[in-house]
């Protein structure tokens, strides 16, 4: 009879994990996707900046000369020498040189960067359905989270 | 007995892996890096020809991701320690880099450790979102301080490590009473089959409002150092909240995919991300953790462990005595 009754558990709680892994399983496929998108998007720019497909900003043998600076003379010296931009580029600047070989490379870390946020974003409607309130605003914080890093308010410096 | 040429064999791969390894780096150290504060200076960095540096980064980078596989550690904490002891980048760019890395190395992985149920989200939604909103704070700590600092930190943080390689044990299945409350009220637990027994294992977990503090910690110097924190994740899964080693290191690698990309989105808003550098060491670290892992069938690990040890205690030792200012053996 008790062995009945644990193996009657143990076939709910199976069944109670299995339905919880179904946002699993969907988090699951939206990280593959977008993380073989995000690799194949960047192995491709590089192979453009490389090969001098695509100008870049920063000609490909003057690089070495200026990463052993610290990020913020990087960025004036850079912003002095090639770019003449108003303000060195940080934060989502990169969006507006495209144009340029090595700027191309970010679209494919920025994938890389934004695909966990989609992943949260897709699981929510899954974790309301089941009305798993802790998790729905749990995975909420997080993209809030995740996307105000992205965002660039967050500036800091030396 | 005739196992003495086929230890032999065993043995020697890792030592022929180590010193090709070292190889490299002793000749960069002593030959680019002149002085105990080495700065390669812009016409040195302009006297090779532009396609050297990511050359030698994915070669170094291809044989550091055979190690980590090997070792049982992420690309992320040798990575950081040995590019920016060894390497004439900047702190800032090779955390960022080092982010880049371990973040493409987790998204790579997990979804195969999802779907094969190893990795739980359960588990890792909670501590993910303490350990990224850490990173982020961790991350803005590290690139506000001087860099001979965050350089000093980062050699004790190293050597710390290799003091909990040295000393943590490892539970293949810890024994849990009872989960606590809050981990039942979140029903953090699951089941996952052991391929080796084909024995359906159900695990919970306890002691998870102390892991979860423990997690500020971990996304801190994750976000402050640039290094991947499965060497803080796995202890604090397995040894203190209960879970499988398994489901340790699983959730742990999945767990830095969210962890890092919080920190990882600082660092590249800052423009701390050089093309040139993260895309060669990205892949030279996937591939050479995809060979590691065909490698690791014959391999001795605990002798690969060692070896991690030792490129640890060493590139620890180099970023402390740097960010000290003080002379090094190299």
């Amino acid at each position: 009879m008790s062995e009945e009754f644990v193996g009657r558990d143990l076939m709910n709680l199976e069944a109670k994990i299995e339905e919880a892994q179904s946002e699993q399983l969907l988090y699951a496929r939206v990280l593959e996707i977008g993380m073989y998108i995000g690799l194949v998007v960047l192995f491709i720019t590089f192979g453009v900046y490389v090969s001098g497909i695509m100008a870049p900003a920063v000609p490909l043998d003057q690089v070495a000369s200026y990463w052993h600076l610290g990020v913020h003379d990087y960025l004036e010296i850079v912003n002095q020498n090639h770019l003449q931009l108003a303000h060195p580029p940080t934060g989502w600047a990169w969006l507006t040189m495209l144009g340029k070989g090595d700027f191309l490379n970010f679209i494919g870390i920025a994938i890389l960067g934004g695909v966990t946020i989609i992943c949260y974003l897709a699981i929510i409607p899954t974790l309301l359905r089941k009305k798993d309130n802790a998790y729905v605003a749990m995975a909420l914080l997080e993209v809030i989270v995740l996307s105000l890093a992205a965002s660039g308010i967050l500036a800091v410096g030396h | 007995m005739r196992t003495g040429p086929l230890l032999s064999v065993k043995l020697g791969a890792p030592l022929l892996m180590l010193s090709i390894l070292l190889a490299p780096l002793a000749a960069l150290a002593a030959n680019e890096a002149p002085a105990a504060n080495e700065v390669l200076t812009s016409a040195a960095a302009g006297a090779v020809e532009w396609w050297v540096w990511p050359l030698v980064l994915l070669v170094v980078t291809f044989l550091m991701g055979i190690v980590a596989v090997l070792g049982g550690v992420g690309g992320g904490v040798l990575f950081v320690p040995i590019i920016s002891g060894f390497f004439p980048f900047h702190l800032d760019f090779v955390r960022g880099c080092g982010l880049l890395v371990a973040l493409s190395g987790a998204l790579a992985a997990g979804p195969g450790l999802l779907k094969a149920n190893l990795a739980s989200l359960r588990l890792a939604i909670p501590s993910a979102l303490i350990a990224s909103t850490c990173a982020i704070v961790g991350a803005m700590v590290g690139l506000a301080l001087p860099t001979h600092i965050i350089q000093t930190a980062l050699g004790a943080t190293i050597l710390g490590i290799v003091v909990l390689m040295l000393l943590a044990k490892k539970s293949e299945m810890p024994e849990v009473r009872r989960a606590d409350s809050l981990s039942s009220a979140l029903r953090i637990c699951g089941i996952y089959t052991e391929e080796s027994t084909g024995e359906r294992i159900n695990w919970k977990i306890h002691r998870t409002p102390i892991g979860m503090t423990l997690f500020i910690a971990v996304g801190v110097m994750a976000g402050m150092f640039g290094l991947g924190a499965g060497w803080a994740n796995v202890p604090v899964l397995n040894l203190l909240m209960g879970a499988p080693l398994k489901i340790s290191v699983a959730t742990s690698k999945f767990l830095l995919s969210i962890t890092d990309t919080s920190a990882a989105w600082i660092y590249l808003n800052q423009g701390c991300v050089i093309p040139m550098m993260v895309v060669p060491s990205l892949v030279g670290i996937m591939l050479g953790s995809f060979i590691g892992v065909r490698i690791l069938r014959v391999a001795k690990p605990a002798f690969v462990r060692w070896i991690v040890i030792v490129l640890l205690l060493f590139a620890g030792a180099k970023a402390l005595t740097k960010g000290l200012g003080l002379p090094f053996i190299v």
